[in-house]
């Protein structure tokens, strides 16, 4: 055998481990032994179902652009630019992480509302109000999931060697060339992780959304909406529902490990 | 490994299936209510006078939208009472067999435009809810209430274009409150219990639909003198209580 | 073409403050040990650093005047940087790390590519265009990182421990390699080292850097030859003095007296060579004048030979066959007559 020698795990440390995973395993074993797998092709491909499954992928997919947008120069900015208040603006920033998210969205409508700070311009300047709209469902879920992003996209930039910026300079890079070839390449798997667990959180935002941006089929029911308001109709519908988001979130979080955070 | 977890499945069991220990007062010991939203603040107060007539007693609630609780109570949810905020949902936990006894309309209540507080829209009844400069949202249509305001509108010959579906009333009532939305349809309590922050526009009784809440005590009570006791104390000496908070007698 | 520079700044605790003017006709190495400021002193003219005061100068273009508030910044300096550990970009091939600086520089992507691949074959690279830089030997890597730096036909290539990088098997090689490019290499060529053999082999002129000043500079032979600090004088291996020179005696700062046969009067430098210093069990007969009492307080075996180290009025290394070492009883230390005669101190000016 050229395998390391296996470590024996002592007799309490693996019943609490095996405790820590049944706790987690159970729940999803239940959804699998209660879905209704027979309906399973009805529930996925019921028009209203395929509403929210579009929007979720296309409000997930805008934030997450957006979050890459925004989130990586103030990433940037954290990274390398020491000014006073530096500390309470990240936190500040990064707050919605800890946040419960219909808190969240009650301050986006302080803030984006039609009685908001700016809403109320935006509603009296251009006619734009964001509540009840598939843009306030992507403010939302920016909202939400831009932090992973800026914290992941950050630690990134700090890991990051700056002397390869300082040889690409010596060659005649100017800022954006150094910014460009060499330094968003250089932090490209810490990129790749910020944008895969924002978007994976956007995707599963569920109590900002509700609350800013309503419940409606088509316009503002993501699947998490629908999820919850299926399970008071059709629980059974739910369960399906459940499995496919589920589903999603282990494949990217499955693959996220093997491929960017390193396996041991 | 696998012994491990084997053990750790049994110690899971064996914690989950704990006998709670027998009261000596048959009223005394916790008493878990599983009540509708609609009822939060009305039910906190039934709760206390309860209390105050039963000391040994400890009644707690869970309240949330009827479906959900109905969920909850089918998936083997440990509770003494269910209030229900309508009658085909209470059907649906008899149908289930969850019910001991013959559920009992304890309460009425009715729908209300909620408006935003001074009424600033002028709404003055349903067919306004139509108009183009109003926002107007209302409940899933799986919600109680939702559905009862579907009948409301169907009744008065009204198509509002909803802009949202909320998940509950207390949706509807905080977004007319903070101002993003002009108008919805819930119950007359909400409108009531949000006094102050909404303004209510009544809708005639012609048009209104009147809504019965039943409670029955559950097969699974714990503690079942105690379950029977809370509803026997709700429908006579209750109902004032009730009534303070918007309700109607049965 | 000609560099000057007047590099002063303070970068925590060190205090640099270095004048060197250079031009195309020769290597200069700036030597010195760790921690001196040599690397710093290359990252300023690099303006990676900027000074806090003096000028820096390239063919009459002033780079950096901050009396002038003149900075003309990295990207626009006409010079090429290899690093230590040469800082290869992982994710580029070695093509493209070569084409980096033409491309940065404007250059089309074809143009940038044929001229890269013709450093490539410049530095018998051309096999591994498409490779990854962490797939090359350290050897492979350096020449990589020369080609790269000397792409964009640098005035200035500055050179920060070329060497350092490699193990003590391919250096030789690596070395004679590099001796040769720089010597095809048109333009100023600055290099810095802490290795005095790799510093007298590519260098023509070598600067001494110690805690931020240039302590002495000149061709390797002078620098050796006249070592005018305790770090040069280890280098080379000899026993430094410094003292008053008057009527044919030498008084020491550190206290004693040497007999010496120059004539040089005044403050001077003075070095005895380990080998002139004889060491004896009983005080000498005869005609050394400098005679002494010391005390045997190491022996270290150096090649065929064992060198001594003995305080006393005066302390010195002494070096001696290791059969002396025997005959003598040093090796657990002890009593001992040194002497050394006059003709073997060698005196010039401080």
């Amino acid at each position: 055998m050229t395998q390391p020698r296996q470590e024996r795990v002592p007799a309490a440390l693996g019943i609490l481990a095996g405790l820590g995973a049944a706790f987690f395993i159970l729940p999803l074993a239940g959804l699998l032994a209660r879905a209704p797998w027979g309906d399973a092709l009805t529930a996925l491909t019921a028009p209203e179902t395929l509403d929210a499954l579009r929007l979720s992928l296309v409000a997930s997919l805008t934030a997450t652009a957006i979050s890459l947008l925004l989130g990586v120069p103030l990433a940037w900015v954290y990274a390398r630019v020491e000014f006073p208040g530096r500390n309470l603006l990240r936190a500040l920033t990064t707050l919605p992480m800890v946040l419960p998210p219909v808190v969240g969205g009650i301050a986006l409508l302080l803030a984006f509302g039609r009685r908001g700070l700016l809403g109320m311009f935006l509603e009296r300047a251009f006619g734009i109000t964001l509540p009840f709209t598939t843009a306030g469902v992507v403010m939302a879920e920016t909202f939400v999931s831009m932090p992973f992003l800026v914290l992941t996209v950050e630690a990134g930039l700090r890991s990051l060697d700056r002397r390869y910026e300082e040889a690409a300079r010596t060659l005649g890079a100017g800022r954006w060339t150094v910014l460009g070839r060499v330094t968003l390449p250089l932090i490209a798997p810490s990129l790749f992780a910020g944008a895969v667990l924002s978007w994976a959180r956007a995707l599963g935002e569920f109590g900002a959304t509700i609350t800013f941006a309503g419940n409606f089929p088509g316009r503002t029911q993501t699947m998490p909406l629908a999820v919850y308001l299926l399970l008071e109709s059709r629980p059974e519908a739910s369960f399906i529902l459940s499995l496919v988001l589920l589903a999603v979130s282990l494949a990217v979080l499955v693959g996220l490990r093997d491929r960017w955070l390193g396996s041991a | 490994m696998k012994r491990c977890v084997l053990l750790a499945l049994a110690v899971l069991s064996a914690c989950g299936s704990v006998p709670a220990p027998a009261s000596p007062d048959k009223l005394g010991g916790d008493l878990s209510v599983f009540a509708a939203a609609s009822l939060t603040e009305a039910f906190k107060a039934v709760g206390g006078g309860f209390k105050a007539a039963h000391p040994s007693s400890n009644p707690t609630f869970n309240f949330a939208g009827t479906p959900t609780l109905l969920t909850q109570l089918q998936q083997g949810a440990g509770a003494d009472v269910f209030a229900s905020a309508d009658q085909p949902n209470m059907q649906k936990a008899v149908d289930s067999n969850l019910v001991a006894g013959k559920p009992r309309v304890f309460a009425t209540n009715k729908l209300e435009i909620v408006v935003a507080p001074g009424n600033p829209k002028h709404i003055s009844g349903l067919a306004d809810l139509a108009r183009a400069d109003v926002l107007y949202i209302t409940e899933a249509p799986d919600v109680p209430a939702g559905k009862y305001a579907a009948q409301v509108l169907a009744g008065a010959g009204v198509k509002p274009s909803p802009r949202s579906l909320e998940a509950d009333v207390k949706g509807v009532v905080s977004k007319v409150g903070l101002g993003e939305a002009d108008a919805g349809i819930v119950y007359v309590t909400d409108v009531r219990a949000a006094r102050g922050r909404v303004s209510g526009v009544v809708i005639p009784d012609a048009q209104n639909v009147i809504a019965s809440y039943p409670i029955a005590e559950l097969r699974g009570a714990r503690n079942p003198a105690a379950a029977r006791a809370f509803i026997d104390y709700l429908l006579a000496h209750g109902q004032q209580t009730l009534q303070g908070f918007g309700f109607t007698h049965s | 073409m000609s560099l000057a520079a007047e590099v002063g700044l303070q970068l925590g605790r060190l205090r640099l403050d270095v004048s060197l003017a250079a031009s195309d006709a020769e290597v200069v190495a700036l030597l010195g040990p760790n921690g001196a400021g040599k690397t710093t002193f290359l990252r300023a003219l690099a303006g990676l650093l900027p000074i806090g005061a003096g000028r820096v100068e390239l063919d009459g273009v002033t780079f950096e005047d901050p009396l002038r508030r003149v900075f003309v910044p990295t990207e626009r300096r006409p010079i090429g940087f290899v690093f230590q550990d040469y800082l290869l970009f992982p994710h580029l091939s070695v093509l493209d790390n070569v084409a980096f600086g033409l491309r940065s520089r404007g250059t089309g992507r074809q143009a940038a590519d044929g001229r890269a691949r013709d450093w490539l074959e410049r530095l018998d690279l051309a096999a591994y265009a498409t490779a990854r830089p962490d797939s090359l030997s350290g050897g492979q890597r350096q020449r990589v990182a020369l080609a790269r730096a000397l792409a964009t036909d640098p005035r200035l290539l500055l050179l920060d421990e070329p060497l350092a990088a490699l193990d003590a098997s391919t250096r030789a090689e690596v070395r004679r390699d590099l001796k040769r490019h720089l010597a095809s290499f048109e333009g100023i060529r600055l290099l810095v080292t802490h290795d005095p053999l790799e510093a007298i082999a590519l260098a023509d002129r070598l600067v001494v850097l110690e805690q931020g000043a240039v302590t002495q500079s000149g061709t390797p032979a002078e620098v050796t030859a006249r070592p005018r600090s305790q770090y040069v004088a280890d280098l080379v291996g000899v026993n430094l003095f410094r003292g008053v020179a008057a009527g044919g005696l030498l008084s020491l700062t550190g206290g004693g007296l040497l007999a010496m046969a120059d004539p040089t009067t005044g403050d001077v430098f003075a070095v005895v060579h380990p080998r002139a210093v004889a060491l004896h069990r009983q005080r000498p007969e005869g005609s050394p004048r400098n005679v002494w009492p010391g005390r045997a307080d190491g022996v270290e075996l150096v090649g065929d030979r064992a060198r001594v180290r003995v305080t006393g009025g005066i302390s010195l290394v002494a070096e001696v066959t290791p059969a002396a070492v025997g005959e003598l009883g040093l090796a657990a230390g002890g009593e001992v007559w040194v002497s050394v005669k006059a003709t073997e101190v060698a005196v010039y000016p401080a």
